[in-house]
């Protein structure tokens, strides 16, 4: 007995669907599997775990949070870039921040949102802080928040200026800058809708390159960053070696040691690896 | 070295790389897809799925023959999907405490649709919603044979150029298996080796639970990454293993592997030309093509990287670059190369988050999408989708000039063009129509971000939807039955509906006896002509959609 035609089509198209399962899905990646246990092969595909004292401690490739149970940095250990995978550097949710270029405006309140560049101020201001430098950034106020107005026309888009609120400074903060075009410039109500007011960012006087590198500021894409930029280990060695009583210049041979150039002088940037550089100062004697 | 340098010398290494990609591997395909010689385990395929390879079929039959087998495949992912719950087979998924986030039917739907059609759109993460096991033996399997069904669609237009008066098109079965046997698996195993020696994992296991350096916890996750990856790129698929994609360290752990994974997702599709050139026996037709595909791709690039490094913004200002979503690895230029690469193909991994681009260099992978992805386009879907803008070219240029379009020895008549015109109205219909149905039914309001920059994320879902490609302005939330839903409609639609026109137009053009070069035939391998393929390319999505991206990146990026 013959099949009618589109019958046959669907059984062959079921016989190839489990034909190409066991060929591509089976037997290529359990080869790939098989070929993976060769030495030297075998560290990479099982994570590059990296040990100390014989233990596990981490991923040679997986950047890791050096922060005590309160998440407060230690300072005896560089600190990793900001990481937006769980509550940081959490392998099983990775995640950017996924944040736009125009993310200024805060919600304010117990169910309140930061937008990135309150994010990007706070943590300016927490690394300027912890580092002994000036935190201060271009759109920042110098409490750690966006500096951003809602300014009220009295035409909606143009007109003379009614109104002037510092959207991201919630009451009763005093806000960046008195006065704007002459109006006095008010802190925000948690909950007032500022909506109908023009939406001004403004830059004021803080340095063009800032002190706090731009990696120190910026969540990664993936949230499990390993490496921090050039600068940004440099601003951190001169805490690490008085927190553990080296000379600096023995820091920054360390630093030096764990920074990977570019590839072939063109590919990708230079960067330090935090886990590896902390590793190393860890087993220095003494 | 500047990074901008830098920058440049890597896109100029992918480019001479590419360059002996189109030589070598553009001749060996060409024997693949040509070759009657079968071996051992392609002979064993056939007899397994009960073909045989010497028929030959009408584009009726090889159109019905590749929507059954993708079909079939959509079911047999969405039932593996819905089992995984029951069965459990290796690491992954079940790890975390309790599994969160489940398959639910419409974002098994949504998956199944997605990998089916080459998209690999995610609106599940994949650390916590899959099992290794489903990973390899479902998301893994769609990776090699959509990738080979887009290159079996190309294959066969090109066929339908190069034949005269024959209803045959080839055997849709005996192009799926040699380009799988001989293509796909061959490269893969070898970029898969390079890529664990790069860092890349590859354990069928939970992985390693390790206690940090001070004390707390981490999951050094595991997982058949490596096998993933290499097709995942060399597909043009893009679906990642973990949430993260090429971002992860895992996936992409240093700037030479991010190098490897652009170069794996470019040389298919830049190569395919080469096949077309030989194939209607005149490399400079094919030449022609690429070159078209070469002046697109890299204008794409170069603005992408110059608005990422220019960093304009409020934020990206306030950091002092645009940093924010990307790796200190890769740094700004090379995520901005990746993130071109990646829409100029169908590809969608990440190795940087667009979401937190600048306003303009996000509107990039918008446009290199809208453009239908031909520059160079996914596997297949590139070169098909480049040759239906030259047929409209022809036909636009016989039109100023009053003569009877011609292409490679086919009159173009209203019968091709009737089909190169619907398929270039599918995926506008579909982005604008479900943009619009988002927007109406305040489906919109799952996104992450407020104003011009949330309304470019709805853009964006559908931009990527509709033309395949499964990148995203990911800070929207899209796991929900509406979006499941529309966006598996806008892939489905997407895919399916220009391969159908497609086939037809081979058809068409195969019946047809050939037109002998003269005097008043077009040159189709000058200069002119491929300035005129690319400015047809620009003008119509310059058209189509300039006034939707004024809604979003444009007035987020020129106030």
């Amino acid at each position: 007995m013959r099949l009618p035609s589109w019958i046959a089509q669907h059984t062959a198209a079921v016989r190839a669907l489990l034909v190409f399962t066991v060929l591509t899905g089976l037997a290529y990646p359990l080869a790939i599997l098989g070929v993976a246990q060769l030495p030297g092969l075998r560290d990479h595909a099982d994570g590059s775990i990296v040990q100390a004292d014989g233990k596990p401690v981490g991923s040679a490739l997986i950047g890791q949070l050096f922060t005590d149970a309160d998440g407060n940095p230690v300072a005896r250990y560089f600190q990793s870039r900001p990481s937006a995978a769980g509550d940081g550097y959490n392998t099983d949710s990775t995640a950017a921040s996924n944040l736009g270029p125009e993310s200024v405006e805060d919600t304010l309140g117990p169910d309140g949102r930061q937008s990135l560049l309150t994010q990007v101020c706070a943590r300016s201001k927490a690394v300027g802080q912890l580092e002994n430098v000036d935190g201060r950034r271009p759109f920042c106020t110098d409490d750690g928040v966006g500096a951003v107005l809602r300014v009220f026309h009295t035409e909606g888009l143009t007109g003379a200026v009614t109104r002037v609120v510092s959207v991201n400074q919630g009451c009763p903060a005093k806000p960046f800058v008195a006065a704007y075009e002459g109006v006095p410039v008010e802190c925000a109500q948690p909950g007032e809708d500022y909506s109908r007011g023009v939406l001004v960012p403004i830059r004021g006087g803080a340095p063009a390159h800032p002190a706090v590198p731009p990696d120190a500021v910026a969540a990664s894409a993936s949230g499990l960053d390993p490496h921090i930029s050039v600068a940004y280990a440099r601003l951190q060695a001169p805490r690490v070696a008085r927190e553990r009583g080296l000379p600096l210049p023995r820091v920054q041979q360390l630093i030096d040691e764990h920074t990977t150039g570019r590839v072939l002088g063109f590919m990708g940037e230079p960067g330090v690896n935090v886990l590896r550089l902390n590793l190393a100062l860890d087993r220095l004697p003494g | 070295m500047s990074t901008a340098t830098a920058g440049a010398l890597f896109v100029l290494s992918l480019v001479a790389a590419l360059a002996v990609a189109y030589r070598f591997l553009g001749d060996y395909m060409h024997r693949v897809v040509t070759g009657t010689k079968h071996n051992v385990l392609e002979r064993t395929v056939y007899k397994l799925i009960g073909v045989n390879p010497a028929a030959e079929q009408s584009w009726g039959s090889y159109a019905r023959s590749l929507l059954a087998f993708s079909a079939v495949s959509l079911l047999g992912l969405y039932a593996l999907l819905r089992l995984q719950d029951f069965v459990r087979l290796g690491g992954g998924a079940d790890f975390a405490a309790g599994v969160n986030e489940r398959m639910w039917p419409h974002l098994a739907w949504n998956t199944a649709t997605s990998f089916t059609t080459n998209t690999n759109w995610q609106a599940y993460s994949g650390e916590s919603t899959m099992t290794h096991f489903v990973q390899a033996a479902g998301l893994a399997v769609q990776n090699f044979v959509s990738a080979a069904v887009g290159m079996a669609v190309a294959v066969a237009l090109v066929r339908g150029f190069a034949r005269s008066r024959t209803d045959k098109l080839g055997n849709f079965w005996v192009d799926l298996t040699r380009i799988t046997v001989r293509i796909l698996l061959p490269i893969s195993a070898m970029a898969a080796i390079l890529l664990i020696a790069g860092g890349v994992v590859q354990h069928w296991g939970d992985g390693t639970l390790v206690s940090t350096l001070t004390g707390g916890q981490q999951h050094i996750t595991g997982g058949l990454v490596a096998s993933q990856e290499a097709i995942k790129d060399l597909g043009t698929n893009g679906g990642g293993f973990y949430n993260v994609n090429s971002a992860h360290p895992f996936e992409n752990p240093t700037a030479w592997t991010n190098w490897l994974e652009i170069f794996l997702l470019l040389c298919i599709p830049f190569a395919l030309p080469r096949v077309f050139g030989r194939m209607v026996g005149d490399n400079r037709q094919g030449y022609a093509i690429a070159a078209v595909m070469g002046i697109l791709a890299i204008a794409g690039i170069a603005l992408t990287n110059a608005f990422e490094l220019g960093g304009a913004g409020t934020v990206p200002q306030a950091i002092g670059a645009a940093m924010e979503g990307k790796e200190v690895r890769f740094g700004v230029s090379n995520s901005a190369t990746f993130a071109a690469a990646t829409t100029l193909t169908s590809t969608g991994s990440v190795n940087s988050f667009h979401d937190s681009y600048t306003a303009l260099g996000g509107m990039m992978p918008m446009i290199n999408m809208l453009l239908g992805e031909i520059a160079p386009g996914g596997v297949g879907a590139g070169l098909y989708g480049m040759l239906v803008v030259a047929v409209i070219t022809v036909f636009v240029a016989g039109l100023m000039v009053g003569r009877t379009p011609e292409y490679v020895g086919k009159k173009i008549s209203a019968r091709e063009i009737k089909f190169a015109s619907l398929y270039f109205l599918v995926t506008p219909a579909l982005v604008l129509i479900g943009v619009a149905a988002a927007l109406a039914t305040g489906n919109w309001k799952t996104q992450a971000n407020v104003g011009p920059h949330g309304f470019s994320e709805v853009l964006y879902a559908f931009a990527s939807a509709s033309n395949n490609n499964g990148s995203a302005f990911a800070g929207i939330t899209v796991n929900t039955p509406w979006w499941d839903t529309a966006l598996g409609l806008a892939m489905l639609l997407g895919r399916f509906v220009p391969i159908i026109l497609v086939l037809g137009l081979a058809g068409s053009l195969a019946a047809q006896k050939p037109v002998p070069v003269s005097a008043g035939t077009l040159p189709t391998h000058k200069p002119l002509f491929i300035g005129m393929v690319a400015g047809v390319a620009v003008i119509l999505v310059a058209l189509t959609f300039l006034p939707a991206l004024a809604l979003g990146p444009l007035a987020e990026g020129l106030r």
